[in-house]
């Protein structure tokens, strides 16, 4: 890559040796109006209203009645039945316990991650030990093995363990993380060695260093890390099915599914059905959009 | 490399016991679980197991329901890939202009990586609803094909792709936003000196110096399509109708855990792990690519 670039580069510097000197007479003689502008900001309107429709849909459906999600043609307005409908799907739906249940495996899930990760990155990069390439191995080897190909017998191990319908069995299985762990190896590696020097003269034992001056140092990487896996953690599927039996373990993603209507007797009650959906996914979107600067910085770093 | 400072015996084995015991006893051990299981005939209620060799690898690759389960896993993740990593581009290449209100059009981008597949699933469920929904309601006026997702497979497929790549959607953006960011303004300049518009510089310029982020996304999107799918399969189509969205991984659990077939269950997921090994692998051929650049 680097090589292409600068072939190009030195390229077009050779055929236009004044070139990038002159931006301002660029600028004159290309844009005597900003018709171009215009054409950028309409086209990026439309992509928005085309992400944004089917979330607008989903809105607009959970403020209607039943009479009138399944009127022709649709109304794509809001109607005023707002409260009573979050109500009555929050209330079927037993959505206060499948939130408090999602926040709990997603914050588990992210926290728990980013302190077994801090952990064995610093023993990594700061202590001399036998068997640090091999453990350096089986963390990246993890990356190989996602749940589908090994999913029977973690049932089992879940099962003998005792942890099905547990926190500890939705939580700690999905801790291991190989990105987070390279992450933070990779930002140790970034800290001046004399910090560590300095710090060990002063008398300060490795827990301590690791306390004191690299904890706060990785704030930004922490905060990163923590949007991202917060999400991951949030959205998963696959593993709470699998392990959760009871209704009270149920997370939001995986218990809203009993809102839909799948024989032809029942009604179709899709305003319900979105207004559950709305409810399930405002907290990782509220997260992202308030925590949107760290978002992009731990989506872009940890997958390095 | 870094000089290590700290000595201690016993502390670093502490500080990497976590993350080892979670990797041993929650990957390592049932991924070699999974390999042994793939040999042997199992009876879910407590029977002994049966050593069979390679009979259940055999059955499978005999049977036309798994090459269906195949295409359809190729198909879904290349549909999905296809759409979200082109719409990306398009998306991040109107979004890296010169303009203003920049940061408001980029926090309206992103935001749908939050929605998990699953629940996207359920939204385009209802977009698509054969009685009630928005889309068979404007293709109506159209044409009289009937675009009822319960009953055309491809409807359904496409369903479960269009659902899918919104959610990858702002993945994408983001990394081609921070690609398009490392393109030198002086080479635009230079060939806006020379007559190129905008659409010219974007493909004979940008487009190149972005080969290596693309390809990285499409196979971060290939791998998060194959493996993680699996939510919206189950909450929109069961893998309906007719076996049309049924994929590898959706088809593993279903033998499984309904089926209660451990061996078949078992050599299925031997073949995803080497397909994801060799996807793995892919990725950081590239990843390395990309760092030295």
């Amino acid at each position: 890559m680097s090589g292409a670039r600068a072939t190009t580069t030195e390229a077009i510097a050779a055929a236009r040796p004044a070139a990038a000197a002159r931006p301002a007479a660029v600028e004159r003689r290309r844009r005597p109006f900003p018709w171009g502008r215009l054409v950028v900001h309409a086209l990026l309107i439309v992509a928005v209203a085309v992400i944004a429709f089917p979330l607008y849909f989903a809105f607009v459906i959970s403020t209607q009645e039943v009479d009138e999600v399944v009127q022709k043609p649709p109304r794509l307005l809001p109607s005023i039945h707002l409260v009573e409908n979050y109500v009555e799907a929050w209330r079927r739906s037993g959505m206060g316990r499948l939130l408090l249940n999602s926040t709990i495996v997603a914050v588990a899930v992210a926290v728990g991650k980013i302190l077994i990760s801090m952990l064995s990155a610093f023993a990594i990069v700061y202590f001399r030990f036998r068997g640090a390439g091999l453990v350096f191995w089986m963390i990246f080897v993890t990356l190989m093995l996602p749940i589908p190909v090994r999913i029977l017998p973690t049932y089992e191990v879940i099962g003998s363990l005792g942890w099905l319908d547990t926190y500890a069995g939705l939580t700690i299985p999905l801790m291991a993380s190989a990105t987070a762990t390279f992450l933070f190896r990779q930002f140790y590696l970034t800290v001046p060695n004399e910090l560590a020097e300095a710090a060990q003269l002063d008398g300060c034992g490795p827990l301590r260093f690791l306390w004191a001056f690299l904890l706060p140092l990785s704030w930004a990487n922490i905060a990163a890390l923590f949007v991202v896996l917060f999400i991951y953690g949030w959205n998963e599927y696959f593993w709470p099915l699998l392990i959760t039996n009871t209704e009270s373990m149920r997370t939001v993603v995986i218990g809203l599914e009993s809102l839909i209507p799948r024989s032809g007797t029942e009604l179709p009650t899709w305003n319900l059905i979105m207004a559950g959906a709305m409810m399930a996914l405002l907290p990782p979107v509220a997260v992202i959009l308030f925590m949107q600067r760290w978002f992009v910085k731990g989506l872009i770093e940890s997958e390095k | 490399m870094k000089r290590t400072v700290f000595r201690g015996r016993l502390l670093p084995y502490l500080l990497v016991l976590p993350q080892v015991a979670v990797t041993i006893v929650f990957f390592f051990w049932p991924a070699a679980k999974s390999l042994w299981l793939s040999l042997y005939k199992s009876s879910p209620f407590g029977g002994r197991d049966v050593y069979v060799g390679l009979e259940n690898f055999r059955a499978l690759l005999t049977t036309p329901e798994y090459y269906d389960s195949v295409v359809n896993s190729f198909v879904f993740a290349g549909g999905v890939t296809g759409l979200s990593v082109l719409g990306g581009l398009v998306v991040a290449g109107l979004a890296n202009q010169k303009i203003r209100g920049l940061a408001v059009y980029r926090t309206a981008l992103l935001w749908p990586y939050g929605i998990a597949p699953a629940i996207a699933g359920i939204i385009f469920l209802f977009i698509f609803h054969p009685a009630y929904g928005i889309l068979p309601y404007v293709v109506s006026f159209v044409t009289a094909y009937e675009f009822n997702w319960l009953l055309k497979g491809w409807v359904a497929m496409t369903l479960v792709v269009v659902a899918t790549a919104w959610t990858h959607l702002g993945y994408n953006i983001a990394f081609f936003l921070a690609g398009l960011q490392g393109v030198p303004d002086s080479l635009l300049e230079a060939a806006s000196v020379d007559g190129a518009g905008g659409v010219r510089r974007f493909t004979a310029i940008v487009l190149p110096l972005l080969s290596p982020v693309t390809f990285y996304l499409v196979v971060v999107n290939m791998v998060s399509a194959f493996f993680g799918s699996f939510g919206v399969i189950h909450a929109v189509t069961h893998g309906g109708p007719g076996g049309a969205t049924e994929i590898m991984v959706y088809k593993l659990w279903k033998d499984g855990f309904i089926g209660l077939n451990l061996g078949s269950s078992a050599a299925q997921s031997v073949i995803l792990m080497a397909i994801v090994i060799g996807l793995t692998m892919l990725q950081f051929r590239v990843a390395e690519k990309k760092v030295t650049y």
